[in-house]
Formats: structure tokens, sequence, C-alpha cells
């Protein structure tokens, strides 16, 4: 049996006020899995999403993450975890409006001690690949919606993580930027590329995993392996 | 409570820092303003009022009865600028000894028919009657003698003249304007006066302008002109009196007004800043008020309350800080004066009061203005999120440089809020000038204290030494009576102990000088190092006799410069003597003359040295050196102790205030910068997020944000040393004119280059202080919620 990447035990995410957002959550995802986690407004798709990458904890319950226990690390380890293990892609992008496409694109492997000269030549690489090069000296607020995604997406693979995570890719996008982030999940996934995909978007789900996880009420409501993306 | 009460308390509420960083900058302004303005009023005002009330005399002029009469003297009166005249009185210069044979100070006699008849120096009895008859004699009450109810019906004797007439004393006076040492009957003047001297007049004037030297110096010129040459021998300005009488506490005003003003620039600044930040980062909140009814005046006045209400408790605070301050400082002006003044002008706290408070309402309208021209859609769909664009530049260059990315980062942060950073910039610079101008400060009073102690390592008295000093006895407690010293033997040994650099023997002796009422302390010096110790302003240290080295305040109250004569009178004797030099002297306030022993062995043939002050050559210990001396000088009963210098009280106080306001000031500037940090961090919390989902670690944040502040701290630091060195040249010049003393080199230069340095990167201390709090709170942030943040 293939060993899971990212192992969900028994997780109860609670905060302040009102019902937990994840309740008793457990969740295996194995290696060059693209699991879609979907599910209403309110459902704790990002909650989940947040545990993975050690932007938040879980108020009990264990998060192991490629062999590393997230739910146990402080501050400074989960930024660590997070270089070395997670590339993160958002809706709405999050490029700093201030730095150039390509110093956004280094600027995790500059984060986690990567030379400069080094840097430039993955990002190159990187914006090659994903057909955003000719932007790489352009400030963000110039590039399209698309462009600004793939840019997000390149960001996101810099440090060559073993975990993507997609938090609604195509959220902010138009149909056309949608299908181009779609077919350029699609692939990465092809290159064997691990990929958790929060999403309301049944035909992204559909186009790009394996796997779709659906929650309702902080609950596991469906789990779902898929046809082979096409 | 109103709907705009609630958004007035809730803003404060929220801004606890920026409440509390208004309060305090307009605590320190208030304070320092409120105590060197009572200071100023009280230190001059119980003299203005004696003034006025006397008809105090603007120019106390004395003349050369051998050059000029009575009836020139009379027109005089005439000249341009003169209001108001009295005079001729006949002066005459003794030297009396009281019934049991002891010396009294030499003082300028003046012969007076009425005290107070004249329409200028109207003298106020303060006991006793008024002199109308030969034998009488009216003491000044303030003089080198101070006469008091307990010296009427005494009787001197002026042995040094023919006949050694006597005076009773039979009143005591007070002249505001200290015209004179005392005052006599017109017609005993003639048997006070020396055989062969020509004895003098006295003439007062009022001007029609006396506000400041220029124009007294004018009066006096006008006078001088409408009389022959060489007849006015002397004179005496009011200002100068007037400086004597303000005491030392007049010495503290400049470093209040400039810490004042420093308080004041630093209030306008933060208080702006403040405000401004307050209306950037809320322009959502504004947008909301704005679509819910609020007028933009409304706007206006909830941010206007918000600087308000912080700045009314600390202006009140302010007002009681200065207040009680002020009252101690004021003892000394009311030991002077005789006076119970609490020192605290009521209208002095009410001025700075409602000036502080109109200042800072004028400041934060101007920033919060604004928020009421802020179109309400713009605001809505602003929010918070600052303007993009700015700065790109900037990133782009620090992106290039060899440095960790967290460093880079935020070396770039400055350049996109150029005007925020400007004022951050402005608050270090302020904080950086309070230091390098208070260490300064500090470094010149001291050399001035130097000045006035350091003339020798090891001090010569005659007798044995004290007890608990080298050579003394255990136990010894009789008084036993000193022996003259053999001034010659005792400049051999000490010439002859190992270790002796060289020495000066002072002599102590009081002279009169034609134009001034009281005597003048004199020191007549022996040996090769009677310069050892006095800092000199201009001119050269006296190289024989016939000449005199002075300070500034006796060159100002004489009218005489350097190069000039100056005729002095020495137990009758006339010594005309030459000023060679002009030192920092502060002894006797200035009015102490120094010259060779020789230049008054003619007057005072028995005048010695009874203290030596010896020099050491370098690496000598002063103590083994005295404790050795003092053996070898016990046959001559003479005996040797290190010198200890002490800090005056007025120093003392200088210091703890200079030290206060800095402290205060540097904590206003750290407050400021944490001000414009935790506005920066706020408005960057969601760019914070990104980072931190990216990888970048607590304390990878923590060096962003201080790196976010050290292009800030260095320039302002760069720019508040050379402003800090600046007000120290200003203060320190002021403080020297206010005393009337002009300070040599080694007052004034007291930096050396690697302090300002070290004062320039105290600037950057500031601004890492201030930054560490929201450097601390960005690394708490959690990643999750600043991402949410929009």
């Amino acid at each position: 049996m293939t060993v899971p990447v990212i192992e969900l035990q028994d997780v109860i995410r609670k905060y302040d006020a009102g019902p937990p957002a994840l309740q008793q959550v457990s969740l295996s995802i194995a290696a060059g899995e693209a699991v879609a986690i979907l599910g209403p407004s309110g459902s704790g798709k990002s909650t989940l999403l947040n545990l993975v990458a050690g932007l938040d904890r879980p108020t009990s319950g264990t998060v192991t993450v490629d062999g590393v226990r997230v739910d146990e690390l402080g501050e400074a380890a989960s930024a660590r975890y997070r270089r070395a293990k997670v590339g993160m892609v958002f809706q709405f992008f999050n490029l700093l409006d201030d730095l150039t496409v390509a110093d956004n694109v280094m600027l995790p492997a500059q984060l986690a001690g990567m030379a400069r000269g080094a840097a430039q030549r993955r990002a190159k690489e990187l914006l090659g690949t994903l057909g955003v090069y000719r932007h790489a000296g352009a400030y963000p607020g110039r590039l399209s919606g698309g462009e600004r995604q793939r840019v997000s997406v390149a960001r996101a693979l810099m440090n060559r993580p073993a975990l993507l995570l997609a938090d609604e890719p195509t959220g902010a996008l138009d149909t056309a930027s949608g299908e181009d982030v779609r077919q350029l999940l699609n692939d990465l996934h092809s290159d064997g590329q691990t990929i958790v995909l929060v999403t309301h978007d049944l035909a992204l789900a559909e186009a790009c995993a394996t796997r779709t996880v659906q929650l309702v009420d902080g609950r596991v409501a469906a789990d779902t392996t898929m046809a082979p993306a096409r | 409570m109103s709907a705009l009460g609630r958004v007035v308390r809730s803003g404060v509420g929220r801004r606890r820092v920026q409440t509390i960083v208004i309060g305090l900058v307009v605590l320190i302004a208030v304070t320092s303003a409120v105590l060197g303005g009572s200071l100023l009023v009280a230190a001059n005002a119980p003299f203005e009022r004696a003034f006025a009330q006397q008809h105090g005399a603007h120019l106390t002029a004395q003349f050369d009865g051998g050059k000029i009469t009575a009836a020139q003297l009379s027109d005089s009166a005439q000249a341009a600028g003169v209001t108001a005249a009295a005079g001729p009185f006949q002066t005459a210069s003794i030297n009396p000894v009281d019934d049991h044979g002891r010396d009294i100070p030499p003082m300028t006699v003046v012969g007076r028919a009425d005290p107070s008849g004249s329409s200028v120096d109207a003298v106020s009895l303060t006991a006793g009657r008024w002199a109308t008859a030969p034998g009488e004699l009216v003491v000044y009450s303030d003089g080198r003698f101070r006469g008091n109810q307990r010296t009427l019906g005494r009787v001197w004797q002026m042995p040094d003249l023919p006949g050694s007439p006597s005076l009773t004393i039979v009143g005591i006076a007070r002249s505001v304007s200290e015209t004179a040492g005392g005052w006599v009957a017109p017609e005993q003047i003639a048997a006070l006066t020396a055989p062969g001297a020509a004895g003098g007049y006295q003439m007062l004037y009022r001007f029609a302008a006396a506000d400041n030297a220029a124009q007294v110096d004018t009066g006096r010129a006008a006078v001088a002109a409408t009389l022959p040459a060489g007849a006015l021998t002397g004179a005496t300005s009011w200002l100068t009196t007037r400086l004597n009488a303000a005491g030392n506490t007049i010495l503290l005003v400049p470093i209040l007004i400039a810490f004042g003003v420093l308080g004041v620039l630093m209030a306008v600044l933060i208080v702006g800043n403040v405000i401004a930040g307050a209306v950037s980062t809320g322009t959502r909140r504004i947008g909301i008020l704005k679509a819910l009814g609020f007028t933009p005046t409304q706007v206006v006045r909830a941010y206007l309350a918000q600087a308000l209400i912080p700045a009314l408790v600390g202006a009140g605070l302010g007002v009681v800080a200065g207040s009680a301050l002020t009252i101690p400082i004021l003892a000394e002006t009311n030991q002077i004066f005789g006076t119970s003044d609490s020192g605290v002008a009521p209208w002095v706290c009410a001025v700075v009061l409602a000036g502080a408070l109109a200042l800072v309402a004028a400041t934060a309208w101007a920033a919060a203005s604004r928020a009421g021209r802020l179109r309400t859609v713009d605001a809505l769909a602003v929010g918070r999120t600052p303007t993009p664009g700015r700065g790109q530049w900037a990133a782009r260059l620090t992106g290039r440089l060899p440095l960790p990315r967290p460093l880079t980062l935020g070396l770039a942060h400055p350049f996109a809020r150029p005007v925020r950073s400007a004022t951050m910039v402005a608050a270090i610079a302020f904080g950086a000038a309070a230091v390098t101008f208070a260490v300064g400060l500090g470094a010149s009073l001291n050399q001035i204290q130097a000045a006035d102690d350091n003339h020798g390592h090891v001090v010569v008295h005659p007798g044995p030494p004290p007890p608990g000093e080298p050579g003394a006895e255990g136990g010894t407690t009789s008084v036993q009576p000193i022996k003259p010293i053999d001034p010659a033997a005792v400049a051999k040994v000490i010439t002859a102990q190992a270790g002796t650099a060289g020495y000066s023997g002072s002599a102590q002796t009081e002279v009169t000088v034609a134009g001034l009422a009281n005597a003048l302390d004199t020191l007549a010096f022996t040996g090769d190092k009677s310069a050892y110790g006095y800092r000199m302003v201009s001119g050269t240290w006296f190289t024989g006799p016939g000449e005199i080295v002075v300070a500034t305040p006796f060159l100002t109250a004489t009218h005489t410069r350097i190069g000039d004569s100056v005729v002095l009178t020495d137990h009758g004797t006339q010594i005309t003597v030459r000023i060679v030099g002009e030192v920092f002297n502060t002894e006797n306030r200035g009015m102490e003359l120094l010259t060779a022993l020789a230049t008054l062995s003619a007057a005072e043939p028995d005048l010695q040295p009874m203290e030596y002050n010896v020099v050491l050559r370098p690496g000598v210990d002063p103590g083994g050196y005295a404790a050795a001396l003092t053996v070898a000088l016990e046959p001559l009963a003479v005996s040797a102790q290190p010198v200890e210098s002490g800090t005056s009280s007025l120093l003392a106080v200088i210091n703890a205030l200079t030290a206060l306001f800095t402290l205060l000031l540097g904590i206003v500037a750290a407050l400021g910068v944490l001000n414009t940090v935790v506005l920066e961090t706020r408005e960057r919390v969601h760019d914070l997020g990104v980072h931190k989902a990216l990888g970048m670690t607590p304390r990878q944040t923590i060096a962003m944000v201080i790196a976010s502040v050290v292009v800030t701290g260095l320039v302002g630091g760069a720019v508040g040393a050379p402003i800090g060195v600046l007000l120290q040249r200003l203060v320190l010049g002021d403080m020297g004119r206010t005393a009337g003393f002009n300070l040599p080199d080694s007052v004034v230069h007291v930096y050396r280059p690697a302090e300002l340095v070290l004062f320039g990167l105290g600037g950057l201390l500031i601004a890492v202080l201030g930054s560490l709090l929201p450097a601390g709170w960005a690394a708490g942030t959690r990643t999750a919620t600043a991402l949410r943040t929009e």
C-alpha cells in the first residue's frame, strides 16, 4: 500500500464560538494523488487546508504530512515546514505588489536561504515552463488574472514541495483563465505532484482530481475515488 | 452618549499606543514650557518691580574729578536719549576697619543729601535713617558688607586716611541699581578722599531706550560725547545689575527653552503623524461612518477629539509637573530677594496650557481634515489597502543587496510611504538631537566645573592637615593658631619635592575699580604655574607686574577690552594696570582680578600667598605626594592635601533636568517610531501573512520589521546629531551671554568625531527600540488570520 503523504486522525478544530469547524475528521492522502475538497461555504474546507499547511493547529487530533507531525510544530518550525514541504496557491493570488514577478517567485527559496543566483535560475525555469517568463521583470498589477495565478503556481513550486495546496485557484478568474489554470494543475498532477485542492467548482474537481472529499458541517460526508483525470 | 461621543471613545480606546504617545509628548512639552516660563518670570520679576519703584538707573557712571566739573556733568543730563538724571554726586573709595580692628571690604561711598529726592535711584531705607551730617554713614544692604539692624551704631575708621576719620553707621539702605557701597553726607566726601587724589563724581542716567546692551551703549556714548575725553572712568549698565540679581536660576532658562522647543516640535510632528495614520488606517471606517450619515465636520471633530483628549490630560499633568519642579529650583531666587514667591505664575500656566492645546488642535485638524474630504464611495472602496506601486524601485534595488531576503524586504519598506517615513526620520532626529545636546551640554558644564576647581593637583595651606587627611594627628580637635607662611621657604620645599612639575602661590585681597560700587576680589600670584587650570577666552596670561587677567563680566561692567588700562585703588594707592587677557573664571560671578603678586606689592607690601597649588608630573599619585610634602613642610607649619573636585548644586540640578528631559524625549521618539511601525505593520498585515505562508519564520519576521526602520534610524541619527551639536552651541552661547561670560573653546567644542558617530547611531538605537514591540507583534500574528485581513 502507498505510504500516505497526508494523514489526519480524529481532527477537531473549534473556534471560540459556534460549532466546531472540523469534527472528528480522519483522512489519508497518498503521494501523487490529486484530491479535491468540496463542500458548501462554512463546511470546513479552508480550515482543513490551513491545518495541512501548518497555518493553524487542531484543537485535538493529529496532522502528519510527509512524516512531519504538523500539529506539534511551533511557529518557526511551521514556517520551515511550509518552505520545505508545501507550496500554496491562493484564490486571490497573494502576490506582493511591490515585488516583480521574478522576485515574488524567488521569495520562498530566498527565505529558505538559497543564493540569489540559484533562485534566479530556478525561477526562470519555472516561469518558462508556465509560460510567463516574459513578465519576469513586471509587477503583478500589470498581469491578467490567469497570468497572476500562473505566477502564483510558479512561486508555490519554487522549493519543489511534496505537496501543492490550492485554495479556490480559479475562484477569481474568468472562464478562459480558469480553464488555463485547470490545465496547468492537470499537467502538474500528471508529472506526479501531489495536490490538495479546495474548491466549490465541481468542474475543476472533475478535471483535476483523482479523488473528492465532501465536507458537510465539518465532517467528511463522502470520499470518492474518481476515474483518472483526463 | 451621542453617536459622535461613542466614535471618539472607541477611537481613543482602540488606539492606546497613539493615545499614550500624544499624552506623553504634550506632557513633556508643557512641563518644559511651564518650568522655563516660570523661571524666566520669577527670576526677573522681583528686580523689575523694585527697579520700577526706585526709578532705577539704566547707567551708573563714574567720572574723574580731575578732568571734569560738576557743572559739565549737570549738562550731560541733556544728552540725546537721556530722560532723567541724578547727580553729580561726589564719590570716594574707602578701606574701613571696624571697631574691633577687622578689615571691612573696600567700598565706594557716594555723597548724597537725600535718599529718594532725585528722579533716578530713589534709594529705600530699610533700617535707621539717612546720613545728614559728617561722620555718618548709610550702608548698602546687599553689598560685600551686608548691613543689617545690628550693624546700626557701629563705628568704622579709615586708618589709611589723614586723621583716621571715623563713620558711624546710622542707616541701612537698598539701591536696586547698586549705585554705592555706602552713602554719606556730601560734605563728608572731602575727608574721605586720599591726599593728592582728584576724587570722583557719580552720575545716574535713565534712557528713553535701554532694553538691551546696544541701547544702553548708545546712551552711554551719547553721554560721553557731551563730556571731555577720558573723564568717564567707568560705568555699570542696569542689565549687568539685573543679571546678577537674577541669580543662577536664569541659567536654566536656555536649557528649558531648548527642551521646550524640541518637545513642541515633537508634539506637532507626532500628533500630526498619529492622526494622519489614524485617518489612513481608518479609511474604511471613515467611509462607513459617512455612509451612516456622519457629516464631514463630524468626522473631523471625531479625529480632533481623539487627539485633544490625551493632549488635555498630558497638558494638565505637564502644568502640575512643571509647577512642582519650579518651586524647589526657585528657592535660590527667593533667598536672594527675601521673597516668598511660590514661583508659579498662574498666567504662565494658563498661556502654556492654552498654547499647547491650540497647537495640538491645529496640527490634528490639519491631519484630520483629509478624513472630512474623503469621498464616501472611495473610502469604502479603498479600505485599508495601501496604494500599490510606491517604493517598487527601492524593493528592486534592495533585492539585489547581498543580504538575507527578510532584511532586504524590510529595507525597502520606508520608501513605500515616503511622507510617513519622513516624519519618523524627524522624530528620530529630534530624539538623537536631544541625546547629543544633553551629552554635549553635560560635558560643557563639567568643563566649566573643572575650570572652576582644578588649579593644581595638590593644595598647600597654612596649619596642620584636617583630620582624616594624610599627616593629620588623630583625635586632635583643638584649634591651633595659624602662623604666617614663609613664602620663600615653602616655595623651596615644594620645588625640591620629587614629582613637582610647578606651583602657584596665591594671595587674596580686594581692590576697587572706578565705576564699580563694590570692591573686587583679587588673586595675586607667585610661581610658574599660575595659569594652570584657567581657560583663556582671548588674549594671554599675565607675564609680569602691571598686567591683569579678567573675566567677561568685568570687561562688560567696566566697558573695557583687552589692551585697555584701568586704575585700581588698593589701600588708598592707585595702580594703573593693563588688561592682557580674558579668562573664563566664574569666581565671584566673574568679578575677580588675576594678577602677579608684584603688581600689588607697592600698595600692600605685606601681601603674601596663603595658598599654594602644586601641579604634579604625569603619573604622580596626588595622595602619596601630599603626604610626603606634608612631612617635608611640617617645620614650616604648612600642610598639603590632594585637590578634590565637587559638583555644584546648580550643576547637579542642570544635569538632573537634562537627563530627565533627554530620557523623556528619547522615549517619545521611540514611541513615535513604535506608532509608525504599528501603523505600517497593520497596513502590511496581509503581506505579512503571505510572507509567513511562504515560509518566513518569526525570527525572519522580526528581522524584516527591524530592518524596515534601519534606514530611517540612520538618516534620523545623521540629521539629529548635528542638530544636537548646533543646539548645544546655541544654548551654551545663550547661557554664556545670560550669565555674562564668553566661553573658551574647551567648554564649547566638547564633541569628538567618534562620539558624533555614536550619537548618529543613537538614532538607529531609538528606531530599533521603537520597532521591537510591533516586530514581536508581527512575528506573533497568526498567518491564517493575517491572510484573511484585507
